[in-house]
């Protein structure tokens, strides 16, 4: 049964719809990505997930059931008691995500004390295991150290450690490794993708970058504008892409290109919320558009649905 | 024929009442005319020290640099004035850079007002067409672009007193991926119509690749490889330089290589070990590396020089 099964998800301000009929499914032990760019809507549809939505943003229409519940159906302190516990979450900025004047084993040991009910001596301990288990060296001693004491890919591995201390059934991870180098991002993601399958925990990893997507994630939702415009397994997707905005941006890549020749940009950029028209919203941008573009494409077709009315495969 | 130009020995370090941080030590490389040299490297390895530095934007501890042959840190006052005209920068942040109350005239033109050169609202002009925004924009606010329009507006403003040198520090680090294959082709126009040389710093190795026809690597303060670009990354000689290249994700549908996953973190940059900085991290670490610091070796390469500091490529 999948863990997390999100059907027809909209969220909306009073003045514009920021994610419209967004619908994905996460089994255990299995890593999708949403992957776009900056405002496409992969970020507040994860936050809509932990129902910690700013209070201008509503969900409009659409249903999230986490394990069977409908999450909108929970009170406060029921979806208190989800949130760290059986889900956990990961942010970009591991820095304004830790306190600062807590010390990193008070704070792994936190949930492990809130929602397992642990003695603060059996926290403390657990939170040294859970520092092994995401290869942070000498982890006792680490315990009593503050956040601004380690590097930014320690800090990022003292969130994984917090965000795990329950084993949660899902992590969403929100752009975990952007704010690092990419010799710590190898480790980070390789360290999510391996405790993903030791513990069989979905992971929903949001991201802006393909590289990643293509060699960690199992599926892969491809968003624009506030909508899915292609899924599938992720090697497909990039191997194969079949909406055009997939398409441009896999051949858009430099590492796709030969040094020095001029990249097939894709012109314009992504329209805000409220100014997405009624048709397909990448057609302004579109290399191969048709008169029926002015006409919303449904996200359906084999072999990975697209929303697309010409698709590039 | 001289570089347009040449660091030598160049040391930055930073004082703070308990500690001396090494940000660079005893950098050395020559930049040619209209050349790019992509400069790589972790957080805190110096590459953007290394950028300020070349324009002493950041005061150099020790060592030479020159510009055209002209030693920088001889000049100052209206000299250094002068010569700065030459050699301009572009940051990751735009926003940050632009002064958000001047309109987009100004600050493209503020360069020009400073430097007492005539003509502004034509070359203003100019250059608001050279980056491809609109005639309009320059009645405009910062604030009323995106961030890709920003970035254009700050190299129109680094660009205004027809720079021979731009140092571009993570120029499209900040921007969406449809957005960065905009700035970079207009990066590479400019280069080959103005014929700029440029320091180009990223740490995204494949933004690098594409634009460098050179490309350093630094680790903790110092140089430990540097050559052609298509060469070093099709054959990466120095350890630290092959676990870089390995640990950035493939294109989809490239095969997969190797990973190299490495352990740790940096070193402290305020008390470097001695001998190879990398040694600790290293696979291919031997008795002798944590000892003496590996000097940079010269090789020739069919692309052009390649030097690598790494007692595995030392002759016996």
């Amino acid at each position: 049964m999948n863990i997390l099964d999100i059907q027809g998800l909209t969220l909306a301000t009073s003045q514009a719809a920021l994610v419209e009929d967004v619908s994905f499914t996460l089994a255990p032990g299995e890593m999708l990505a949403l992957v776009g760019e900056s405002g496409c809507g992969k970020s507040v549809t994860a936050l809509a997930i932990m129902r910690l939505l700013a209070p201008a943003i509503r969900r409009t229409a659409g249903a999230i059931r986490f394990d069977g519940t409908d999450l909108a159906g929970l009170d406060d302190e029921a979806m208190r008691r989800l949130r760290g516990h059986r889900i956990g979450m990961i942010f970009q900025e591991p820095m304004t995500s830790l306190n600062p004047v807590f010390t990193i084993g008070e704070q792994i040991a936190e949930p492990l004390r809130l929602h397992l009910h642990l003695s603060p001596k059996q926290a403390l301990a657990r939170a040294a295991e859970l520092l092994d288990l995401v290869g942070l060296p000498t982890p006792t001693s680490q315990l009593a150290r503050y956040p601004h004491q380690l590097s930014g890919g320690q800090r990022q591995r003292v969130m994984i450690a917090a965000a795990l201390a329950c084993e949660p059934r899902l992590l969403i991870a929100d752009e975990p490794t952007t704010a690092l180098d990419v010799t710590v991002q190898a480790q980070i993601l390789a360290l999510i993708d391996r405790l993903r399958r030791q513990l069989d925990m979905a992971c929903l990893l949001i991201t802006h970058d393909l590289g990643v997507v293509a060699e960690y994630c199992d599926r892969a939702a491809v968003m624009y504008a506030g909508r899915i415009v292609e899924t599938g397994p992720a090697a497909d997707v990039f191997a194969t892409p079949r909406h055009r905005y997939t398409a441009a941006l896999v051949r858009t890549m430099p590492a796709r290109n030969p040094p020095g020749e001029v990249l097939p940009a894709i012109p314009g950029q992504v329209p805000p919320p409220g100014q997405r028209g009624q048709g397909c919203p990448f057609q302004p941008r579109c290399d191969a558009p048709m008169l029926h573009c002015a006409e919303r494409p449904a996200l359906a077709g084999a072999p990975h649905p697209v929303a697309c009315w010409n698709p590039a495969a | 024929m001289t570089a347009l130009l040449e660091a030598r020995h160049l040391t930055v370090h930073y004082r703070t009442p308990t500690a001396t941080l090494r940000a660079l030590e005893d950098v050395s490389f020559t930049l040619a005319d209209s050349e790019v040299l992509g400069i790589v490297g972790e957080s805190g390895c110096g590459k953007s020290t290394l950028g300020r530095a070349v324009l002493r934007l950041t005061e150099p501890t020790a060592g030479e640099i020159l510009f055209r042959g002209q030693d920088l840190l001889a000049l100052s006052g209206a000299a250094l004035r002068l010569a700065r005209r030459d050699m301009q920068i572009v940051f990751q942040d735009p926003f940050g850079a632009l002064n958000p109350r001047h309109r987009v005239s100004t600050l493209i033109g503020e360069p020009l007002t400073i430097h007492g050169l005539p003509n502004r609202e034509q070359r203003v002009a100019e250059l608001l067409d050279l980056v491809g925004l609109p005639p309009d924009s320059g009645r405009r606010y910062i604030h009323e672009f995106s961030g890709g329009q920003r970035q254009r507006i700050a190299i129109a403003r680094a660009l205004a007193l027809s720079p021979k040198l731009l140092v571009a520090d993570e120029p499209v680090s900040a921007l969406d991926v449809s957005i960065q294959s905009q700035i970079i082709n207009l990066i590479a126009d400019l280069k080959r119509r103005l014929g700029l040389a440029m320091l180009f710093i990223s740490h995204d190795l494949s933004v690098v690749r594409h634009v460098s026809q050179r490309i350093a690597v630094l680790y903790l303060g110092r140089i430990v490889e540097i050559g052609p670009a298509a060469d070093l990354f099709d054959r990466p000689a120095h350890p630290y330089t092959q676990a870089l290249l390995s640990a950035v994700p493939q294109p989809p549908g490239a095969p997969k290589r190797e990973r190299i996953l490495l352990e740790g973190d940096l070193p402290d940059p305020t008390n470097p070990p001695p001998g190879c900085a990398f040694a600790a991290r290293c696979r291919h670490a031997m008795p002798g590396c944590t000892a003496t610091r590996p000097d940079l070796i010269r090789r020739a390469t069919p692309h052009g020089p390649r030097e690598t500091a790494c007692h595995l490529y030392e002759p016996a």
